[in-house]
């Protein structure tokens, strides 16, 4: 696939009206996929396979300001995309989107964890991977190291693409709330404590909100001297925490659960938990609703219709407890 | 630095009672920046705003705190106060030591922290203020009725003999309401249609009224003065220019199956119908499911036999958009439905009936000429039980029904009763009564000759069941007074069921953002003392659709909405509210959130030009109208990036006031 999709790109940039494409190129490791802009004499560097797990949507921001450029994007790449149109981060028609196919990309991490020490390589055969190392060459399933996202997975369909490359697949799996639903049957205490304890493990890098595509104020009130809240958070490690939470608030009903907080933060801690519980709150509200669908959306929690719950709802469903 | 001067009320022993005052003023003395600060019997009285006037030139205040009552009751006093001594009006903040603290609670030392915690949370909130200055609006010199009955009929007829124009939108194919489905009023009983349908055509032939019937309200936005309203008219698909409501159409019709709204649904009608004889406007209506020629695409013999060429099987919707400065919501009520009451057998008999129903059957142009007949065989009735408080005054936990009077039935009961023994004194007739409410002018003396002349049956009691025997309707009640079960083999069994608000009322509550209680009454904006106002600006109430009440109450406050109306609309400018957003250029992202959830449509964008250290270039950016922003805040609290700011409410006054608290 990667070799059709540069034979395309060398094509489509030889007319001159981009300035160039947003994709990977191989890292340092293994399985490190460097996300970067490419011009047609770097095309080479190029890379397209099963670890370029990273969402390139929220590069489009500042790479596509005032040219024209292409956008490799995964299917579930296409909600970020639509819903930062949507929000004028993005103007739509600067940007000529190759829908890149996708079978779910795989978490190095997951490899390690599973024990496989001294990794010098991989490569791909069918659904098995070949993982070459110190100790000699190993095989294990995909399906067993896919990237937590790609078990939620939306579907196969890009939701925006100019044209696509390449076959997709959806590889969710089981019921994508199971962990909220867990979280939301615990008692306020043990939540609160589970809750403290992922969260004491921040080192506000804030890798997650860099990566976050819903995450795209031009200043963030954390930054922002003027806000009065940026101090805050740095007050003790209480306020520290709430950081996430306010993060979850911010993007809630513009979160399209693409998973990139979690994939990025070096921490492990599961924010994308919060994030879909919100979702998950908002569609039994509200009906479902699936953020970056389409260019122009009215997300539920600034829309209204006189269906919509009346306020009493919270009570009704045992909140203020 | 602010030189802030702190007020302590009393509001006589309001305050005092459950609040240290002279504590709170001490403690006032040692925050930063109050360089003056003492305590008064009544705050609000001429001595005590000399006091404020006084101090404020004394010790040259920048700004004042009052702490007294909610700023809902003396805001404007002391803002006004602070004027007079030459401060603007914005330097003035409350701490509302009554409503939120001395009333809730009882513990003088608690109230009196909690008091001193509220002042240093306006005097921090304080210190950020900055003197703001309010601009004007024009006011739309029409005013916007919603509902066409005797409240909406009176409210536009009031507002229109003062000069002003009025729309009366009404949902029905005609005005009239349910007063005119009345027989006869208590307590003089005169014929309800005598008195309402002059009233109807004084509407219709009034220049400055403008009826548009068979349509409601799609949408609205704007605010108090500048309301701007989307009206559906629907496709009634009868020219009303065309038609003379001669109702040969209406006779020509073959379709006879649908129910007769207007007789409460108890003998069938035309597909094209008049609803009643004196309907305004007097012009037919198609009811297209049951219209054979929508069904099937034949008939059409109504169009064949207008000699207007009235009928016009095209016709659409027709969506009209109108300014108003004022609205007055007069969407009035319906009878709660019955079949969940069925121990009353409602279901199960066509001969038990609704009051309503009842008063169809008693009235000349019902559905029985005025004949008092059983419905099920249409013999004359020798036993008639009537019911009160169906579904009225129920427990609050109760499953069905609701926990208000509806204020109404005793009185039309005894009204009902004394016209069946007026016109068949060979009919007895019984009334099963919880305790007759009578509370009105010439009320009880009508209740009393119900009983005393024309000897109506009144039992203290409630009916158990009613079940049905063969022809007979076998009535199961108590006796309190007696003490014993009571058996009435009955012909007819009336409910008094309850009154309940138009089921459209709470949508429309929920589209003028006009607060319900929970039984979808309108609220006022104050229970006593502006009871025809809705809280929100500009919005009138008038009739049941506030609260359960009669005919001459209906009309006494619906002229007393029209007056508030004309107090409206005789302004030429309104003041804008100061307080209003505005979007900080330097990290507004232009999102357009904001502009999703500006209920007043006061948000739009702009590409201009952004100097800043970090970005220079031209950039996406909100702008507010300031004349049409009504400062809610939805925008600042929806905005990520914190932007968009409420002048007056700015998120660094308001995180002041919680550092305050919480210091």
């Amino acid at each position: 696939m990667q070799e059709m999709i540069v034979n395309r790109l060398r094509e489509l940039l030889a007319s001159g009206d981009y300035a160039g494409v947003i994709g990977w190129s191989k890292g340092e490791t293994p399985f490190d996929r460097t996300p970067g802009l490419f011009t047609e004499k770097d095309l080479d560097r190029l890379c397209y396979d099963s670890f370029c797990g990273s969402n390139l949507s929220k590069y489009l921001i500042a790479n596509a300001k005032d040219k024209k450029v292409i956008a490799l994007l995964k299917p579930c790449d296409c909600y970020s995309f639509n819903q930062m149109c949507t929000e004028h981060r993005i103007q739509r028609e600067n940007v000529y989107v190759i829908g890149v196919g996708c079978k779910g990309k795989i978490d190095g991490e997951k490899i390690r964890n599973g024990g496989i020490k001294g990794i010098t390589g991989v490569s791909e055969e069918g659904d098995l991977l070949k993982i070459e190392t110190l100790y000699g060459e190993k095989e294990i399933s995909r399906k067993d190291v896919l990237l937590d996202k790609c078990l939620s997975c939306k579907g196969k369909e890009h939701k925006c693409a100019d044209e696509v490359i390449g076959e997709s697949e959806d590889t969710s799996v089981g019921n994508k709330y199971e962990l909220v639903e867990k979280l939301d049957a615990m008692t306020p205490e043990e939540r609160f404590e589970f809750w403290r304890g992922e969260l004491s493990k921040c080192i506000r890098c804030n890798a997650c909100r860099n990566a976050c595509p819903a995450c795209s104020c031009i200043k963030c009130v954390f930054d922002n001297p003027k806000s009065g809240v940026e101090n805050k958070a740095a007050a003790d490690d209480f306020e520290e925490n709430l950081f996430h939470i306010i993060r979850a608030y911010h993007v809630a009903g513009r979160c399209t659960d693409c998973g990139e907080c979690s994939r990025a933060c070096p921490q492990g801690i599961p924010l994308h938990l919060l994030n879909r519980k919100i979702i998950k709150d908002i569609n039994e509200l509200y009906g479902d609703y699936q953020a970056g669908e389409e260019i122009g959306q009215r997300h539920p929690l600034t829309d209204f219709t006189f269906e919509d719950d009346e306020p009493s709802v919270v009570e009704r469903r045992g909140g203020g407890k | 630095m602010q030189k802030i001067g702190v007020f302590v009320c009393w509001c006589g022993s309001n305050i005092a009672a459950t609040v240290d005052v002279k504590a709170v003023a001490e403690a006032l003395k040692d925050e930063a920046g109050v360089v003056f600060s003492t305590d008064y019997q009544y705050m609000c009285s001429e001595n005590g705003q000399a006091m404020i006037r006084q101090a404020i030139k004394d010790y040259g205040l920048t700004g004042i705190v009052v702490c007294s009552c909610s700023p809902r009751m003396h805001e404007a006093t002391f803002r006004k106060t602070a004027v007079s001594a030459g401060l603007n009006p914005y330097m003035v903040e409350i701490a509302n030591i009554r409503e939120q603290c001395s009333w809730i609670h009882k513990d003088m030392a608690e109230g009196t922290e909690k008091a001193i915690v509220l002042a240093r949370a306006a005097v921090a909130k304080l210190h950020r203020n900055a003197p703001l200055t309010a601009g004007t609006s024009p006011v739309t010199k029409r005013a916007l009725v919603i509902g066409g009955g005797i409240a909406g009929i009176q409210t536009a007829l009031d507002v229109a003999d003062a000069g002003f124009e009025v729309d009366i939108v009404e949902k029905s194919p005609t005005i009239g309401g349910r007063m005119a489905q009345l027989d006869k009023t208590f307590p003089t009983l005169d014929c309800s249609a005598c008195i309402l349908t002059p009233k109807m055509v004084e509407a219709a032939q009034h220049e400055k009224i403008n009826i548009i019937s068979y349509a409601e309200l799609e949408s609205l936005s704007g605010f108090v003065g500048n309301f701007t309203a989307t009206i559906r008219k629907k496709a009634r698909y009868i020219d009303e220019d065309k038609c003379s409501g001669c109702g040969v159409c209406t006779e020509k019709c073959p379709s006879r199956k649908g129910l007769d709204d207007f007789n409460m649904r108890l003998n069938k009608r035309g597909a094209v119908y008049i609803p009643f004889a004196q309907a305004i406007p007097n012009v037919a209506v198609i009811d297209a499911d049951q219209c054979i020629h929508f069904r099937t695409g034949k008939c059409g013999l109504c169009q064949k036999n207008c000699s207007a060429g009235a009928i016009d099987f095209e016709q659409k919707d027709q969506l009209i958009e109108r300014q108003y400065g004022a609205i007055v919501v007069a969407t009035g009520f319906k009878p709660i439905d019955a079949s969940q009451f069925n121990e009353y057998a409602y279901n199960d008999s066509p001969d038990v009936v609704t009051s309503l129903e009842f008063e169809r059957i008693m009235n000349a142009a019902g559905p029985t000429k005025g004949q008092l007949v059983r419905p099920s065989d249409l013999e004359h009735p020798h036993e008639i039980v009537f019911i009160q408080c169906v579904g009225s005054r129920c427990s609050e936990d109760a499953e069905k029904g609701k926990p208000y009077c509806s204020k109404i039935c005793c009185m039309y009961t005894a009204k009902h009763a004394m016209l069946v023994r007026e016109k068949y004194p060979d009919v007895n007739v019984h009334v099963f009564y919880i305790d007759a409410r009578t509370p009105g002018k010439n009320f009880d003396e009508f209740y009393r000759r119900a009983v005393e002349q024309y000897g109506v049956d009144y039992i203290k009691g409630m009916v158990g069941k009613v079940s049905v025997e063969g022809k007979k309707l076998h009535v199961q009640g108590s006796d309190l007074l007696n003490g014993e079960q009571v058996h009435i083999n009955a012909d007819m069994v009336v409910l008094a069921t309850a009154i309940e608000p138009d089921p459209t009322a709470r949508s429309l509550g929920t589209m003028l953002t006009a607060s319900m209680d929970t039984n979808d009454f309108f609220t006022e904006a104050h229970p006593k003392l502006r009871p025809v106002e809705s809280p929100t600006a500009g919005v009138f109430l008038s009739g049941v659709a506030q609260g359960p009440k009669d005919i001459p109450e209906t009309v006494a406050q619906a002229g007393a909405a029209a007056a508030k109306v004309i107090g409206l609309l005789a302004k030429n400018e309104l003041t804008c509210n100061a307080c209003v957003a505005h979007a900080n250029e330097a990290v507004c992202n232009g999102c357009s959130q904001c502009e999703r959830v500006c209920p007043y449509g006061a948000i739009t964008y702009e590409d201009r030009e952004i100097r800043t250290p970090e970005f220079r270039g031209v950039r996406r950016i909100a702008t507010v109208n300031e004349a049409v922003c009504q400062g809610c805040g939805a925008c600042t609290v929806t905005c990520p990036s914190g932007a968009m700011d409420l002048k007056g409410f700015t998120n660094r006054q308001i995180m002041s006031e919680v550092d305050a608290i919480c210091r």
